[in-house]
């Protein structure tokens, strides 16, 4: 754990004295200390082209009155800087009036172990899997031109301290390793794109079966595409697999969930709660608790502990994800989803591990039923219009459905749809649940985030492929 | 008051001393400091405040043909000690790259010419909310808008640039940015659209008034949305997003993407990938201009550079590594493109619309769809029907796509460029796309 006033002038007292008299009359607010170690190793083109570490040290000082938010942050931890940042906070605030809550639940779960994934495992030990990489690929198939592969890892420290002294502390570890391939053959080009992580050590990654499996599902990913053939332009059903395509989830229906844009009224849910919003059989849950996601948190960064929130529960909507002020100023609870990125950012509600939970069909029976469609195994990103309630996500592996057969591969093409009456449409839930790899970053006001997604097999009745084919 | 350039240049001497102590041969860093503040209002009332104080450093140490590099917030001296050691420790271990060097110095920028990028002004917080009261007042005077959020932002940065052969250069930014959200609802819809003004000097920023109702306006006129049936059309694109267009350009045709072989425009040099009416320009030295700067990230400085001549792609944008790669000289793009656009059309932009007698005007695009190793574009996107001219609809919920190499081919602009933002183009026009709809 950081001692963050190690060397520093200011001592803990002087801090919290500062903090106390600063939050007097507000409603709610703390300050946020956060210590970050993270490395990049990348090898592209043949070569280790890359090796950086960083060192990142900052405070987030927040105050917040009513609806008002006041915001301060800065590199240097010291005295002058800090007092400085109190000053800020107060001529923001200069009416304030309200009562300091200072209850805040706790827990001793932790969802991960306090290493630094960093420090675990040598350099060269993990220069020597990246260079393993690029030689199995490009043995494996003479089609290979291009091979990026890299190990990402972090650990990161924080504390939050409240009005009053009360001081909550996380260590939080996240590794990622990614595998990218292109292949060329007849003057076409394709590439795939695989990757697996979580809050955890290396260790899993380094083992020969393991970073093999990441190589060759990359690999079949960019030959699979080799083959592919314009994709159709229009409406139809669509078949999603398991896994990674809930980003579906995560953009059609879990932004629209979270407390800040109900609260504001600017979310196409705002006005559904208790209301029937998908298809019987459809439950959606996001849970903070996994051991070793790449979504969970122990404490999210205002300190709650996190849960299993229950968004929808059999078509109808239950519960929206909530920060601190979003669950005040909305007479309810803190779900534990008050995230930011660092500490230059405000905490916002946001997502976990967002996951639709197994029905009963297979995935079989939802592509016999299929006359005209697409059946969609992976994507690349998604995005959302809030207000409007319109998605969309990039399939990076796509098949042709015709007359309840799997046909030849369609090139990547985007699908639209409208969120909340997509849930509709969904009239198959696979009885398949699978976990995303562990690779997912979801961008909100700037700020990304470590996410998770899960969902089984399920057929969507009408979407619409951005395809080329009229 | 951020950092000065003898605070920013005594840390990088620091650092680029004990680099050498250690045991690099050579190194490079950059020292940045920025403070912005921002105001944000929501429904004509103070919502946030935010003071942000960032510092930083980046440095990158050599061991001959060995390199690796490190950053920090964190600028203790005992702090960057520690760093610098395992950065040049990580750099003996790593394998030599023939590639891997400082830039040529005969490339390096000499004197760095005043361009007007800093405006001393200190807009005060109490002037924000002043801005941001106007402003929100224009954008609420309609009933069907629900929700106004808007925010004002000042930056000011200073940095320094040096390396160990004793280049040591930097200077001063300033940016003022005021931007609106609004949400109208009526009883079939609701819609979200923005409008935003960023320059580099307080008086050059739009008028808080003109820019609230036109973050208003360009929402309520998207109230009522129809999809439409899928076809082949032609895509008008709105300027905000046409600059997309160019951006995806740039990045097909940085130097790493070519030396790499993961760019649809490898091997494209000299060869016509537009249209021949096409010209595309990269000029770093523009007054005032949001992506001017005299020298790239390495210190190489830049000049005006005639992207596409006539349709035909003339220069990469190269640094110094993937230079080296590709047997030719940085031309001071290390970290992309400084102030990009399309040279004006010769068609005003009435009769741009005029030119089919059925089309669609794009105003927002949703998704990464823009493939630049296969060229592939496929991305959801909002808009209006044009027919004979005149806005019949907006339209909602549609994909459009097509392939750059033939969008690059069927491109026509108008001749309304105007510098908004670093990357500029006039409204353009593609034949030939395909919408999917119902």
């Amino acid at each position: 754990m950081s001692n963050f006033f190690e060397k520093s002038d200011l001592t803990r007292k002087q801090a919290e004295s500062i903090i106390s008299d600063t939050l007097r009359k507000c409603d709610d607010g703390e300050l946020y200390l956060e210590n970050t170690k993270s490395e990049t190793i990348l090898l592209d083109d043949n070569k280790i082209k890359n090796s950086n570490y960083n060192s990142d040290l900052g405070f987030g000082f927040r105050a917040i009155s009513d609806e008002i938010v006041a915001y301060s942050h800065s590199n240097e931890i010291s005295k002058n800087s800090l007092k400085q940042s109190s000053e800020n906070l107060k001529s923001t605030l200069k009416s304030a009036n309200g009562t300091y809550n200072y209850s805040i639940p706790k827990s001793n779960k932790k969802y991960y172990d306090n290493i630094n994934p960093i420090e675990q495992k040598t350099l060269n030990s993990k220069l020597e899997i990246l260079n393993k990489v690029n030689e199995y690929l490009r043995s494996k198939d003479d089609n290979v031109k291009q091979v990026t592969a890299n190990f990402l890892g972090e650990q990161k420290s924080i504390e939050i301290i409240r009005s009053g002294g009360e001081t909550l502390t996380d260590a939080r570890p996240l590794t990622r390793f990614n595998v990218s391939v292109m292949l060329e053959k007849n003057g076409r080009k394709e590439t795939g794109i695989y990757g697996v992580g979580g809050r955890e050590s290396y260790d899993t990654y380094l083992k020969e079966d393991n970073w093999k499996k990441v190589c060759d599902e990359a690999l079949r990913i960019a030959s699979v595409n080799l083959e592919s053939k314009p994709a159709p332009a229009g409406e139809m059903k669509v078949v999603l697999g398991p896994g990674w395509p809930a980003i579906l989830i995560h953009e059609a229906v879990g932004h629209g969930l979270e407390g800040d844009f109900n609260r504001k009224k600017t979310s196409a849910f705002h006005n559904l709660m208790g209301q029937k919003v998908a298809s019987e059989g459809v439950t959606i849950v996001d849970d903070g608790t996994l051991n070793k996601r790449r979504g969970s948190l122990s404490i999210d960064d205002e300190g709650t502990p996190t849960e299993k929130t229950v968004l929808i529960e059999n078509g109808i909507l239950k519960n929206f994800m909530q920060d601190r002020l979003n669950a005040r100023l909305m007479k309810t609870k803190s779900t534990g989803s008050g995230r930011r990125e660092n500490y230059r950012h405000i905490v916002l509600p946001r997502m976990r591990n967002t996951m639709m939970l197994s029905g009963k069909q297979t995935q079989d029976e939802m592509i016999k039923s299929v006359d005209k469609g697409i059946f969609a195994v992976s994507f690349g990103g998604g995005q959302v219009d809030i207000t409007s309630g319109k998605f969309v996500f990039n399939c990076t592996e796509a098949y042709e459905i015709i007359n309840g057969k799997i046909g030849y591969p369609i090139k990547g093409a985007t699908l639209i749809g409208d969120g909340p009456s997509i849930l509709k449409e969904v009239s198959m839930v696979g009885n398949d649940m699978m976990l995303d790899p562990g690779i997912g970053t979801c961008g909100k006001a700037g700020q990304g985030v470590p996410v998770g997604v899960a969902q089984p097999s399920i057929l969507i009745d009408k979407m619409t492929v951005g395809g080329t084919k009229l | 008051m951020v950092k000065d350039q003898e605070y920013l240049i005594k840390k990088a001497s620091y650092c680029l001393d004990l680099a050498k102590k250690y045991g690099a041969t050579n190194s490079s860093i950059i020292v940045n400091n920025s403070i912005s503040e921002t105001v944000n209002f929501r429904n004509q009332k103070l919502d946030e405040s935010n003071r942000s104080d960032n510092l930083g450093v980046n440095i990158t140490t050599y061991i001959n043909k060995k390199k690796s590099s490190i950053s920090s917030s964190n600028l203790l001296d005992d702090n960057l000690e520690t760093l610098i050691e395992k950065c040049v420790e990580t750099t003996k271990n790593t394998p030599d790259d023939e590639f891997n060097s400082l830039p040529d110095n005969n490339l390096l920028v000499k004197e760095v010419k005043n361009l007007d990028l800093y405006d001393d002004t200190n807009f005060e917080n109490d002037q924000k909310i002043d801005y941001l009261k106007n402003l929100e007042a224009a954008a609420a005077n309609d009933d069907k808008i629900i929700n106004t959020e808007s925010g004002f932002t000042q930056n000011k940065s200073n940095f320094i640039l040096a390396n160990s052969e004793g280049f040591c250069k930097g200077y001063k930014r300033s940016s003022f940015t005021a931007s609106s959200v609004t949400v109208a609802k009526n009883e079939e819809s609701m819609e979200r659209d923005y409008e935003y003004s960023s320059k580099c000097h307080i008086k050059d920023l739009k008028d808080a008034e003109e820019l609230g109702k036109l973050a208003a306006s360009q929402t309520l006129r998207k109230l009522n949305p129809k999809k439409i049936e899928s076809e082949k059309i032609a895509i008008i694109f709105d300027k905000r997003i046409a600059k997309g267009i160019l951006s995806t350009f740039a990045n097909a045709i940085s130097s790493s993407s070519i030396s790499r072989g993961t760019s649809f425009l490898k091997d494209k040099i000299n060869q016509k990938i537009f249209s021949s009416s096409i010209n595309i320009l990269d000029k770093p030295d523009i007054l005032k201009g949001l992506g001017s700067r005299s020298f790239d990230s390495e210190g190489v400085k830049t000049e005006t550079l005639k992207l596409v001549e006539n349709g035909i792609l003339k220069e990469y944008l190269l640094d110094t590594y993937n230079g080296k790669k590709l047997k030719l000289k940085s031309n001071g793009r290390c970290g992309g493109t400084t102030n990009l656009y399309f040279e004006n059309g010769n068609i005003n932009y009435k009769d741009l619309l005029d030119l089919n007698s059925k089309s669609l005007y794009i105003t927002e695009t949703i998704g990464h769809g823009s493939n630049i190793v296969t060229g592939d574009y496929s991305v959801g996107a909002t808009g209006f029907l044009v027919e004979n001219g005149e806005f019949k609809h907006p339209i909602n919920e549609i994909t459009i796509a097509g392939n750059f190499k033939d969008m690059f081919n069927n491109l026509n602009l108008a001749n309304d460029l105007e510098f908004e933002y670093s990357t500029n183009s006039p409204t353009l026009m593609i034949e030939g796309m395909i919408v999917a709809g119902k």
